[in-house]
């Protein structure tokens, strides 16, 4: 009894079983539509049917079927999925199982769809979009045009002005204080800081000390503080250090 | 028919009876109890009342439209009898020509929804794109939400619903009760026992 004769009559595939090996190996047929189990049983009937055991067709068909299962495996378990030969020999199996018997109970939920499909092939409805809900109406206040143009008006008014002069700081030139505390050296050979700028505002304040560290710069004049946060003593210096005085007048002349 | 109309017409039961008759017709998809009750200002109590008031006068044999609870609520539909007249007005455009792959990936969704393609892929062992765009394009499932890495998933419409004529997902039959494994298995069985030793 040669295998590749085996009458097959399958779901997917109807004939002799080499035509269908040939038609998976030439991906014409999808071997995942195939129930293999069905060539098993097609095989062993027709086993059956035999007097004596053909040991020969018997091992041809395990090799085949072997291969057959492979592949079939090999398709359902396609994809990113881990590879069998990732899992040891019992988890692949194990998977491959748990996978096809949940594919056969997916093909049997579609064959009672199908079935169900045909039985309930004489139920007509409408199908449409559904008709649009009523749009919600907004309630609003009753209105007024006269104070809607009162309140439009106090939108169009000119907004006053605001005041900038609380950022403004009005520095006074330093030269104005360096001239002043000359003077005042050439009158006195000393006097007292504090005194000196004893109500000016504080940027005013501020400048004559700037001043007051430039004609230190220049050495003309010597500071000292009984301590810490003390009035501030200014002192003209020695004859010496005058002709430096001058140099420093001439450059920044 | 042997009903007495006359009598019930001033019944506040069947004027309900025939706002809700009036809502179902206007209506293209089933309407839930909750909603029938909110648009006729009713509880929801008096309204399943009404609706078996509705049942018993729109069914099978008494009347052209029946009455049935599809899809998570209550449509009106053609009786099966006109079902003839109807296939030679009407097409059924959202089941025709569905195949044996499309049934599947149907199944798929229905039984593990919401599940994504690659979901279906891995339990169909191939690819399912075009499977499932024709479905969605259908009505028969539609997009319910992402998976944590981004793919789409899909669950079936109150559509496959109708169309399939169940009353809810919940009603498709158990897996398990499907399974043909075990008669395999037999047949097996009584093939090695016919064997001589």
């Amino acid at each position: 009894m040669p295998v590749r004769e085996l009458d097959l009559d399958l779901e997917a595939f109807e004939g002799p079983f080499d035509l269908l090996l040939a038609l998976v190996l030439r991906d014409e047929l999808d071997l995942g539509e195939v129930d293999i189990a069905g060539i098993v049983l097609a095989f062993l009937e027709r086993l059956a049917e035999r007097e004596e055991l053909d040991l020969d067709a018997c091992g041809e068909f395990l090799v085949l079927v072997a291969a057959l299962l492979e592949l079939k495996a090999r398709a359902l378990l396609a994809g990113d999925e881990p590879d069998l030969e990732d899992l040891d020999p019992a988890q692949a199996a194990e998977e491959l199982a748990r996978r096809l018997a949940d594919y056969r109970r997916i093909k049997e939920a579609a064959s009672w769809l199908v079935d169900r499909l045909d039985e309930e092939s004489d139920r007509y409805f409408r199908i449409g979009p559904a008709p649009l809900a009523p749009r919600v109406e907004r309630k609003l206040a009753s209105q007024d045009p006269a104070e809607l143009g009162a309140i439009l008006r106090l939108l169009t008014a000119e907004p006053p002005a605001v005041s900038l002069a609380h950022l403004e700081l009005r520095f006074p030139p330093v030269e104005q204080f360096l001239g002043r505390f000359r003077s005042l050296l050439a009158r006195r050979s000393r006097f007292d800081f504090d005194t000196e700028v004893n109500g000016l505002t504080r940027v005013e304040q501020a400048v004559a000390f700037l001043a007051l560290l430039e004609l230190r710069k220049a050495g003309e004049i010597e500071l000292s503080q009984a301590a810490t946060f003390a009035p501030i003593r200014v002192q003209r210096k020695t004859e010496t250090k005058t002709e430096r005085k001058d140099t420093w007048t001439a450059r920044s002349a | 028919m042997d009903r007495p109309l006359r009598l019930v017409a001033a019944n506040p039961l069947d004027r309900l009876a025939r706002t809700l008759e009036a809502l179902l017709v206007v209506a293209s998809q089933p309407l839930p109890v909750e909603e029938l009750a909110e648009a006729a200002a009713e509880d929801s109590e008096r309204v399943e009342m009404a609706l078996g008031l509705l049942t018993e006068r729109f069914q099978e044999g008494r009347s052209g439209i029946v009455l049935e609870q599809v899809a998570g609520g209550w449509a009106f539909r053609a009786s099966r009898e006109a079902a003839e007249a109807c296939s030679r007005m009407f097409e059924r455009p959202v089941e025709r020509g569905l195949s044996q792959a499309a049934m599947e990936t149907l199944a798929v969704v229905a039984y593990l929804g919401p599940c994504s393609r690659p979901e279906i892929a891995r339990l169909r062992g191939v690819a399912v794109d075009s499977v499932v765009a024709g479905l969605a394009e259908r009505g028969l499932i539609a997009e319910a939400g992402r998976e944590e890495g981004g793919a789409v998933r899909y669950r079936t419409t109150p559509l496959f619903e109708r169309v399939f004529g169940l009353e809810s997902l919940s009603v498709l039959p158990r897996l398990d009760d499907l399974g043909e494994v075990d008669d395999i298995r037999e047949r097996l069985e009584s093939l090695a026992e016919k064997r001589p030793a």
